[in-house]
């Protein structure tokens, strides 16, 4: 049995009487690969991510990392093994080069904290290239307004990637992005797990979804309520459970 | 469909061919705003020179305008920092009072006058400080809590010199002296003090991670502080800048002046703050522009002295100086690149 990267046994979390999540399991396996994470407001998509990078602590259950478990869970251990969440836009300063976002708070300095300006400059360009980024016209040294909404994106994941994450987690990525840019964000995202990244993608769209992962987990009122992959479903059985799933919601609280 | 090596061979990003056409380009785009303000710059001084011949082609203008442009320069470079960080600060020509209050205590101790140099420094960091204080820790909008500085400063030191000045004319020709106001050949050497914080000033701004992480913060306060950023630190830091380099020209003023006197400093926040954004330095933060600064700094300059010497009369000062700000800013608004939001 191969040793998992992230594990979540039993885990459960209240926000007063709220119960956010009810005893989830989740996991991310060894080798790269990439998760969709699917349910409706209310969910607790959110709150299982934040658990997964530090921000709460679970009221119960265990978080094991490469097979051990781990206490204390906070940021900068989420953070020193690897798990990095990217925003949609946000974290990006966007009258800034590409170059300099990437590496904003961790710049590359040499004597006396000059900025290694060249050194960036190549890693930046290195690292967009490694995530497919394919413009001709924009290089590192240009500013990220001048981006597209998916490119923006791709700078955030470059940036992950760049911090060696074993784990993104990309949080609604290709909302109020276009077909090809969505479809950019995809291929970065695919190109991250060639380079030894796993994806955590949470989204609303079941097509996305689809497009891009190769597993899916379906949360409802903090509870695991779907486990399946690409083999065992379609986009469209996937839709039509998820349809399922809320009819029994509204049916239930009739 | 492309196999990877094929594809990878086309995403080289440094690949484009780049050569002495593409660099001049980048250099006119990565410093347009600053070659903004050479342009106007460069006009201005050919219409002052068309109109007084006489005057604009003979150094004895320029000698006069550089008594006080040193002081207008080193102030407007360590104000782009503050502006560029997000901020503004209101309150510098009354730090300049301070440390010039500073200076003339120091000295009617009976101290070294280089002593004094370095007291005036730490009370000017120190009041930069207070202001970094005030507007990270308690969250005052920093154009409200620097406008009450500025008077809050200006009412202790009237308070404590009871309205009265100190002469330090005894200074004059010592080493001291010269070293920071005298004369090479006649070229004035606080010109060269300048010169030598615009580099400094340049330096830190553009090629120092305390430069990349004022702009970052100036950008987006949120991102930075996501990034892990010490925002708190950073905009403290650009106050203390400005402190400092009040310091700098509350001594170069005394000395030049030859006397420190209650109101030193006084007149000089419209002066600088023009010269900042007449220099491209926008208001919103995440951009900014040292070498424009003290170009802006220098349009000032010529303004102000060219206007009486060119034998315009003294009340079309104000009249100049507003248009020349609204052009200015109406040009740096053209220049800006399309950006899509």
């Amino acid at each position: 049995m191969e040793t998992k990267f992230l594990e979540l046994k039993d885990t459960s979390k209240s926000f007063g009487k709220v119960s956010a999540l009810d005893r989830v399991n989740f996991f991310i396996k060894g080798e790269p690969e990439i998760v969709a994470l699917i349910g409706d407001n209310g969910a607790g998509k959110s709150t299982l991510i934040k658990i997964i990078s530090g921000v709460h602590p679970p009221d119960s259950g265990e978080i094991h990392i490469q097979g051990e478990k781990v206490d204390h869970w906070s940021v900068a251990k989420a953070r020193a093994v690897g798990i990095e969440t990217v925003y949609q836009d946000r974290a990006l300063v966007l009258q800034q080069t590409i170059a300099r976002n990437i590496f904003m708070g961790r710049e590359r300095t040499g004597v006396l904290g000059f900025v290694k300006g060249r050194s960036q400059l190549a890693e930046a360009n290195r690292l967009m290239r490694t995530i497919g980024f394919t413009s001709k016209v924009f290089a590192s040294d240009s500013v990220v307004a001048k981006l597209s909404g998916g490119e923006r994106q791709g700078v955030a994941i470059a940036r992950a990637l760049y911090f060696q994450a074993d784990l993104m987690i990309l949080d609604e990525p290709t909302t109020a992005l276009s077909l090809t840019e969505s479809e950019k964000v995809f291929d970065f995202i695919r190109r991250a797990k060639e380079s030894g990244t796993s994806c955590i993608f949470i989204s609303h769209n079941i097509y996305h979804a689809y497009d891009v992962a190769e597993r899916f987990v379906v949360l409802d009122r903090g509870k695991v309520v779907l486990e399946t992959d690409r083999v065992h479903t379609t986009a469209e059985q996937l839709v039509k459970d998820m349809q399922e799933i809320a009819r029994c919601n509204r049916e239930g609280s009739a | 469909m492309a196999t990877s090596e094929e594809r990878s061979q086309h995403l080289d990003l440094a690949a484009e061919p780049r050569g002495p056409r593409w660099r001049i380009s980048s250099f006119i785009d990565k410093n347009r705003r600053a070659l903004s303000v050479f342009l106007v710059l460069t006009v201005l001084l050919l219409v002052f020179t068309m109109v007084s011949p006489q005057v604009f082609l003979t150094p004895l203008i320029y000698l006069a305008i550089s008594r006080t442009l040193p002081m207008f320069i080193i102030l407007a470079a360590a104000m782009v920092f503050v502006v560029a960080s997000g901020e503004i600060d209101l309150s510098f020509h009354s730090i300049v009072g301070l440390a010039a209050w500073t200076f003339a205590l120091t000295l009617e101790a009976g101290l070294s006058p280089y002593l004094g140099v370095l007291f005036a420094v730490i009370v000017g960091a120190f009041a930069g400080f207070i202001n970094g204080l005030i507007v990270t820790r308690l969250g005052l909008s920093s154009l409200v809590s620097t406008l009450g500085m500025g008077f809050l400063i200006r009412g202790l030191i009237n308070i404590g010199t009871q309205g009265e000045g100190t002469p330090v004319t005894f200074l004059r020709d010592t080493p001291f002296y010269n070293a920071f106001i005298g004369n090479i050949r006649g070229f004035p050497v606080h010109m060269l003090w300048a010169l030598g914080f615009v580099v400094l000033s340049v330096l830190l701004f553009n090629y120092h991670v305390f430069g990349a992480r004022i702009s970052c913060v100036g950008d987006n306060l949120e991102s930075s502080r996501e990034m892990g950023i010490n925002v708190a630190l950073i905009k403290t830091l650009a106050f203390v800048y400005v402190g400092i380099a009040s310091a700098i020209v509350a001594i170069q003023f005394t000395l030049t002046n030859q006397i420190f006197y209650p109101t030193i400093g006084e007149g000089l926040l419209m002066i600088v703050l023009a010269a900042v954004f007449v220099g491209g330095t926008p208001g919103w933060g995440g951009i900014g522009t040292i070498m424009g600064a003290a170009l802006g700094a220098c349009i000032v300059g010529v303004i102000t002295s060219g206007i009486v010497a060119a034998g315009i009369s003294h009340l079309f000062t104000d009249f100049f100086y507003g248009l020349i700000i609204i052009l200015a800013l109406m040009g740096h608004k053209l220049n800006e690149p399309r950006y899509r939001y």
